[in-house]
């Protein structure tokens, strides 16, 4: 009798995916290669000048901020929230999916509401007598960092809640019958445990952070670009696309070297896989 | 699982979960504010800026074209999507390895990329139009949610079952709609909800894939951002959280939120 074999089941989606990312995707990093001024000018360019060796170190730098203190928080949130009885669990993890399927935008808003130069940071501050003058807070790089700080944690804290939530109880009884402290417990059993989670979080994080576009542009605007948003300037302002191209074809480059790099890192690092 | 939590753990939880909640419910309070100007707490209860948000044409607009697109694009991601993860799971053998790393790869690749890209290579290249363009992108960056849910609800289905109905005489389109699909119900639902979310919230796919005719809600709601501070832009985001309210409580009712934190 007839059936659908696996590739004509699978190959509608393999053909969705091929034709609008495969195909373009390379077309953009390949048209950075066959520009007049020789194969590498687009990358000479982007390395040669000044400011967008700034906005790829500032973006570097920004992601690695946002991802430590999103893998520190979250760690601790969501050890505590694996800890604690049913009922509570289930409004803290509510709690957090909440933010994270609510948008980018909306979410990157509520800051602007709070930082701003009327905003309600500085009416506290104001009213309570510790600032003369409102502060400048929006368009910092700290203002971009605390919004993708929030952006992120939710992510953090239910990738590790999963993780934790898996890590045998046995292990942990085990560890504490043999005479090991608590805090021995943590550092010897739980955390190399964690480990490989930690990293893959930390991965979705990083790579978040470092291609986003509507965080860094409601809160950091021209004084904080970033690669998202320097991107869609080249694309859609001065519509220069070779350079936007390029700045296309290092962010994918930089993305997919970390997911690799990590998640070999993370395989060898996972305990229980031995 | 209760066991004794540091107090000074306790009380670090209870600062993130002010910090993850608070500026919500301050977006909730502004827009709920008499003033022309963004403040919070509100002064004064009003719900003028929610009927505001229907009097801008622009709000209107976009409102009807990002539940297109949502709708759209999560069908075709469906209709893609639990044939493919059928076929990963039943005729893993079969299949290149790579397959299903191809499925996974719209969020390898940063979204912003792929929103150029597709700008740059089918739209200005073969003049696609700008709505049919932006359904295909999104299908692609729900595709990958879709696949992993019911993936997910496949790992637990018995294939046997399917082998006795096949072996009884039943066809296969039959097969799929009497004994599958029932099987997989809950993660359809949760994959058709997660797709639908992801799809209304893009930014950076939409942002390239937009102009002065055509735009989503997000698109709009930056645009509106750098001309206006009223509390407008507060009340269509507390619209987009009730959305995600019902969202929840749906996948709630069908797989428990537990499944999120997987």
């Amino acid at each position: 009798m007839k059936r659908f074999s696996g590739w004509t089941l699978a190959s509608p989606a393999t053909l969705l995916v091929v034709v609008f990312l495969v195909l373009p995707v390379v077309a953009t990093i390949i048209t950075t290669f066959g520009t007049a001024g020789g194969p590498l000018a687009p990358y000479l360019g982007f390395f040669g000048s000044g400011f967008r060796r700034t906005v790829l170190w500032r973006t570097v730098q920004v992601s690695f901020i946002v991802t430590a203190i999103a893998v520190i928080i979250g760690f601790i949130t969501a050890f505590v929230i694996s800890r604690s009885p049913g009922w509570l669990k289930s409004i803290l993890i509510i709690a957090a999916v909440f933010p994270l399927l609510t948008g980018v935008v909306v979410r990157s808003f509520a800051w602007l509401i709070i930082l701003g130069k009327n905003g309600i940071l500085n009416s506290v501050l104001l009213s309570a007598g510790l600032i003369g003058e409102p502060l400048t807070m929006l368009y910092t790089q700290g203002a971009v960092i605390v919004a993708m700080v929030y952006l992120f944690v939710p992510l953090m804290i239910l990738t590790l809640v999963g993780v934790l939530e898996g890590i045998p109880q046995d292990l942990i009884q085990a560890s504490a019958s043999l005479g090991a402290k608590p805090s021995a417990t943590f550092t010897q059993v739980i955390l190399p445990l964690a480990v490989p989670g930690l990293i893959v979080g930390a991965v979705l994080v990083f790579t978040g952070s470092f291609t986003s576009y509507a965080t860094p542009q409601l809160l950091g605007g021209e004084q904080v670009m970033m690669m998202g948003t320097l991107m869609y300037q080249q694309a859609m302002v001065t519509f220069d696309w070779v350079a936007a191209s390029t700045i296309a074809a290092v962010m994918v480059v930089i993305t997919i070297a970390i997911v690799l790099a990590m998640t070999r890192i993370a395989r060898r690092l996972n305990p229980m896989a031995v | 699982m209760t066991q004794k939590i540091h107090p000074a753990l306790i009380g670090f939880t209870v600062v993130v979960f002010f910090f993850l909640v608070g500026p919500l419910i301050i977006v909730v309070g502004s827009a709920l504010s008499d003033t022309t100007y963004l403040t919070f707490p509100p002064q004064g209860l009003s719900l003028r800026w929610f009927a505001n948000i229907f009097e801008i044409s622009a709000f209107r607009r976009t409102i009807l074209t990002s539940l297109q697109i949502a709708f759209l694009s999560t069908f075709i991601a469906l209709l893609l999507g639990i044939p493919a993860a059928y076929a990963l799971n039943r005729y893993r053998i079969q299949l290149p390895g790579w397959l299903a790393t191809l499925f996974v790869l719209p969020v390898l690749v940063p979204e912003l990329v792929l929103g150029f890209s597709l700008l740059k290579n089918v739209a200005v290249q073969f003049n696609t139009p700008i709505f049919l363009t932006l359904v295909f992108g999104h299908s692609l960056l729900v595709l990958p949610y879709v696949v992993r849910v019911i993936s997910a609800s496949l790992a637990s289905f018995d294939f046997s079952i399917e082998e006795a109905a096949i072996s009884l005489g039943s066809p296969p389109l039959r097969t799929f709609f009497t004994i599958l699909l029932p099987n997989v119900r809950s993660g359809v639902i949760a994959a058709f909800i997660l797709a639908f979310i992801t799809s209304i919230n893009d930014v950076s796919i939409s942002i390239f894939l937009t102009g002065p005719g055509i735009s989503t809600l997000p698109i709009q709601l930056l645009a509106h951002m750098e001309q206006f501070f009223d509390p407008t832009v507060a009340s269509v985001s507390v619209l987009l959280m009730a959305l995600t309210v019902g969202v929840m409580a749906i996948v709630e009712r069908t797989l428990g939120l537990t499944f999120l934190a997987k």
